[in-house]
């Protein structure tokens, strides 16, 4: 067989699937029709009535809805271009989407998820007839206090914010139980903290505190010593935080807070590189979450399915969502007796949590093991650190902090000086990776790190895999020194396109959904 | 037609080659250790972007080369305002820009360093927006494009309609003398309007969901929701203190010092000598916010913020207004504290909570 000579690892005929696919709304044809809804037979209607009767006039609404007449394979053919047009986790090489851990998910997982004895489950089945996932459940609880030193979790957050949010539920129902809820209202993080940590308290009430980094990219103590009160709910932080620096002196911190009587959450998001090394326990936290849609083999699906798996100590049991899942010895069921504790949050969402996830993340904690999780641990820290190393040596690639030590499982690199070189800023960098089907991520906002580059290989590449990503970026590197238009001008070879960034940051031009848009724009005139 | 306003300082930039650290005060010194002028070179790159234009502006100029000589090389229609025909001073550009605004100028683009750019606030103030040609050798005002090219392109944007947001950028200066000996001493002088388009300016703000103003307003009804009745709150200058007399309706003086008592205006634009009188005896709370890109809190633009008005009011009684961007722009650099008061500076170095946000506060160090 003929070998394609390649003389780089740069994929330069890469091409993403492109096309201009209208949305769903403009295929729709008067009076084509997907699925015929058959009638409800008479016997039916006769136990259960028709269905509609039974609503409120006021519930009812007054028009049919806008949706889509289309046949099954018009609307088929539609998604499946659709899928063609992403740059999926299984298509490129995920090493550029820094602080969202995203995985190799082993396919046996997926396919234990889309068993029929989990897709045709309903959560408002008799307990008696889900043993199996509760049992999964439970167990699933049982490692994770393992892994971080809990006493008890809860899969009912959706997502990592909202166990963030969880979290400030608990320290606020903590306090209240303590008639101190009204005087304390500060909660402290700090600016390489995740934005959630700050914001969903704040969403709760909370006065947010920011502690900035001292010279080395550490959390400055003296800044947090000033900050911490009486007023101190609670303190929650990443560590390591999105620069791949790890706080050694974290327990003065949880120390310091629990001195002034305030509660301690970590946020784990970034927990990849610390399986089987150091513990939220030990560390002096009363809270902890883990995404099970990052760091244990979900894949982490734009806002898809996930789970924030929170943690708390057997003190702050009585706080958590309802229900808790048990084992009488006999039976698996669904504890509720914590809502009767007048300072229970009550459910954050609801449900158990996401039960496909928590199956994943209980298959890939069981393959693996507890070697089996510190060896993710090890070799994630060893790919971060190899890449890292590698990139140092470009000229114009550079990361604010601790020279010359190792980061844990990812770094937040500066290109500052190629922009001030070039002109070609973090963001153009981005937009031309996806040329090479790559993604890239630059950094949450503000830019504290200057022209930012966020990377966090995980364990899942090979020494191939991060060859190949460095190869793409010297190689742009060596473009928007030669030929920067080509990188302004990017992506050619992708689905995604510029975008006019003009008005993004004025939020009277913007909104989240078309309807919110309409409405900004009639009361604006 | 629009009519454009054109203004070169042919010497900007001529002591930075030779190692002078600016050209104010030492132009024939500069010649003298084989200067060049560059600025003509650097404003023809502005101007030559607004070529396609020709038939839609109407060039305002000076004479030879503070404009004329570089507009008509690209075949502008030019009309010179101001002739001068000897070497270029600061009076000159100011002379002339005030000219201009008697022309009934659209815009002013004007080509030199961080003294012309307070010249053409001296002559111009807010009345009409401007763009700076990066020209001179201290660029410290955020009124330059990041280039010549950057300025011709944010010019022919603004011209063409397709900018409309314009935003008030401070006009920074540093001592010349000082910065020679080794100090910088960097100064507010005043604001001018720019239009605003985020990829052009110095100091590029990287896209958030909140523009500056909006953080601004965002922090300022922070501190607005916590003001406590019976207390006098001396108001610094800055554009993200006049947010907070915005919020309340009340007037301001954007580089003086206002008071205000119950959210009523109490004193606007107040020196020194008439402040320590208003908050004698009284409880008093000082709101400042640091320049941006510099972290000047006190000393800087300020002055009548006096050591002895610091030392009345204590250090627990000074609020910090800025926003996230303000904070990000500093890269890790604390807030800064002159007051010229080795005692009022000891008191006021440590750490302080900066207000961000709408209850957001970062604790932020404070160094002299």
């Amino acid at each position: 067989m003929k070998k394609i000579n390649r003389d780089s690892r740069v994929r330069k005929n890469f091409h993403q699937a492109k096309w201009d696919e209208p949305i769903i709304f403009e295929l729709s044809q008067k009076g084509e029709r997907g699925i015929l809804v058959p009638k409800a037979e008479e016997d039916v209607v006769g136990v259960v009535g028709d269905g509609v009767s039974g609503i409120p006039d006021h519930l009812k609404r007054k028009e049919h809805p806008n949706l889509p007449e289309i046949s099954q394979p018009r609307v088929l053919r539609h998604y499946m271009r659709l899928s063609q047009e992403t740059l999926g986790a299984d298509v490129n090489i995920e090493i550029g989407q820094g602080t969202c851990t995203v995985k190799y998910s082993p396919k046996i997982n997926e396919m234990l998820a889309k068993l029929t004895d989990i897709t045709e489950l309903h959560p408002l089945q008799d307990e008696s007839t889900v043993q199996g996932i509760l049992e999964i459940m439970y167990k699933t609880g049982v490692f994770m206090n393992e892994i971080s030193g809990m006493d008890r979790f809860s899969f009912q957050s959706g997502g990592g914010s909202q166990a963030v949010m969880a979290m400030a539920s608990v320290m606020r129902a903590y306090h209240a139980d303590k008639g101190e809820s009204r005087t304390r209202d500060e909660v402290i993080t700090t600016i390489y903290s995740h934005p959630s940590d700050a914001a969903a308290p704040a969403v709760m009430g909370y006065r947010i505190i920011y502690i900035h980094p001292d010279e080395d990219g550490y959390p400055d103590f003296e800044a947090f010593k000033a900050a911490v009160s009486e007023r101190t709910a609670g303190f929650i932080v990443a560590n390591p935080e999105d620069t791949g620096v790890y706080n050694p002196r974290v327990k003065e911190f949880t120390d310091l807070i629990h001195s002034h009587g305030g509660l301690c959450g970590y946020d784990q998001a970034n927990a990849n590189g610390l399986f089987g090394v150091t513990r939220a326990r030990e560390a002096g936290f009363d809270m902890c979450f883990f995404n099970l849609h990052k760091s244990f083999s979900t894949p982490h699906g734009c806002g898809g399915p996930a789970v924030g798996a929170m943690g708390v100590t057997k003190e702050l049991e009585k706080y958590l969502p309802a229900p808790l899942i048990d084992y009488d010895g006999d039976k698996y069921y669904l504890n509720y007796d914590i809502c009767r504790d007048p300072f229970n949050i009550g459910k954050v969402r609801m449900f158990y949590g996401v039960a496909p996830v928590v199956l994943k993340a209980y298959a890939w904690i069981m393959a693996l093991g507890a070697e089996g999780l510190y060896e993710v641990a090890k070799v994630a820290v060893l790919n971060n650190n190899y890449l890292f190393r590698k990139l140092m040596e470009v000229d114009c690639i550079d990361a604010p902090y601790i020279k010359g030590k190792q980061r844990v499982e990812q770094v937040r690199y500066t290109l500052q000086k190629l922009a001030e070189d070039t002109g070609i800023t973090t963001g153009d960098v981005q937009r031309r990776m996806m040329d090479f089907g790559m993604h890239y991520w630059t950094s949450h906002h503000p830019y504290y790190i200057p022209e930012p580059m966020t990377l966090e290989p995980t364990e899942a590449p090979s020494k191939e895999d991060l060859d190949e990503y460095i190869e793409t970026l010297k190689y742009i590197i060596k473009e928007a020194y030669e030929s920067p238009e080509i990188i302004k001008t990017a992506p050619h070879r992708s689905v995604c396109h510029q975008v006019d960034e003009r008005t993004l940051d004025e939020p009277d031009e913007w909104a989240i959904s078309w309807r919110s848009y309409l409405k900004k724009a009639k009361d604006k005139g | 037609m629009k009519r454009v306003g054109f203004i070169v300082n042919p010497i900007a930039g001529m002591g930075g080659s030779v190692g002078l650290k600016g050209t104010d005060g030492v132009y024939q010194k500069a010649v003298a250790l084989g200067a060049k002028p560059r600025s003509s070179h650097r404003s023809m790159e502005a101007i030559s972007v607004l070529s396609d234009l020709k038939e839609d502006i109407e060039i305002i100029t000076c004479s030879h080369e503070m404009g004329e000589d570089e507009a008509k090389y690209f075949g502008f229609s030019t009309i010179v305002v101001w002739h001068n025909d000897s070497m270029c001073s600061s009076e000159d550009t100011i002379a002339a820009a005030k000219t201009m605004m008697q022309e009934d100028v659209d815009f002013i683009l004007f080509a030199g360093g961080d003294g012309t750019a307070r010249d053409i606030y001296n002559a111009v103030g807010m009345k009409v927006p401007v763009i700076g040609i990066p020209a001179g050798v201290k660029i410290h005002s955020p009124v330059y494009a990041k280039n010549p090219t950057k300025a011709g392109e944010l010019a022919r944007l603004y011209l063409t309609g397709n900018i409309k947001r314009l935003q008030e950028v401070e006009v920074l200066d540093i001592d010349e003398n000082a910065y020679r000996a080794g100090h910088v001493n960097t100064k507010l002088y005043g604001y001018l309007k720019i239009p605003y388009e985020r990829n052009y300016v110095q100091n590029r703000k990287a896209p958030t969901p909140f523009s500056e103003t909006a953080s601004q307003v965002s922090a300022a009804l922070d501190v607005m929701d916590n003001m406590q009745e019976d207390v006098l709150y001396v108001v610094g200058p800055g554009t993200t203190t006049r947010a907070v007399m915005e919020q309340l309706g009340l007037p301001y003086t954007l580089l003086g010092v206002d008071i205000i008592l119950n959210k009523q205006m109490v004193a606007l634009d107040v020196a020194e000598k008439q402040l320590l009188g208003l908050i004698k005896g009284k409880k008093c709370k000082l709101i400042v916010t640091p320049i941006g890109g510099q972290g000047y809190l006190l000393g800087r633009g300020n002055q009548q913020i006096s050591p002895a008005v610091i030392k009345q009011i204590g250090k627990e009684n000074i609020i910090v207004i800025t926003t996230k961007h303000k904070i990000s722009e500093l890269r890790g650099n604390p807030f800064l504290v002159d007051t010229g008061d080795s005692e009022a500076d000891e008191m006021l170095k440590g750490y302080i909570k900066a207000i961000v946000g709408y209850k957001e506060q970062i604790i932020y160090p404070i160094r002299t």
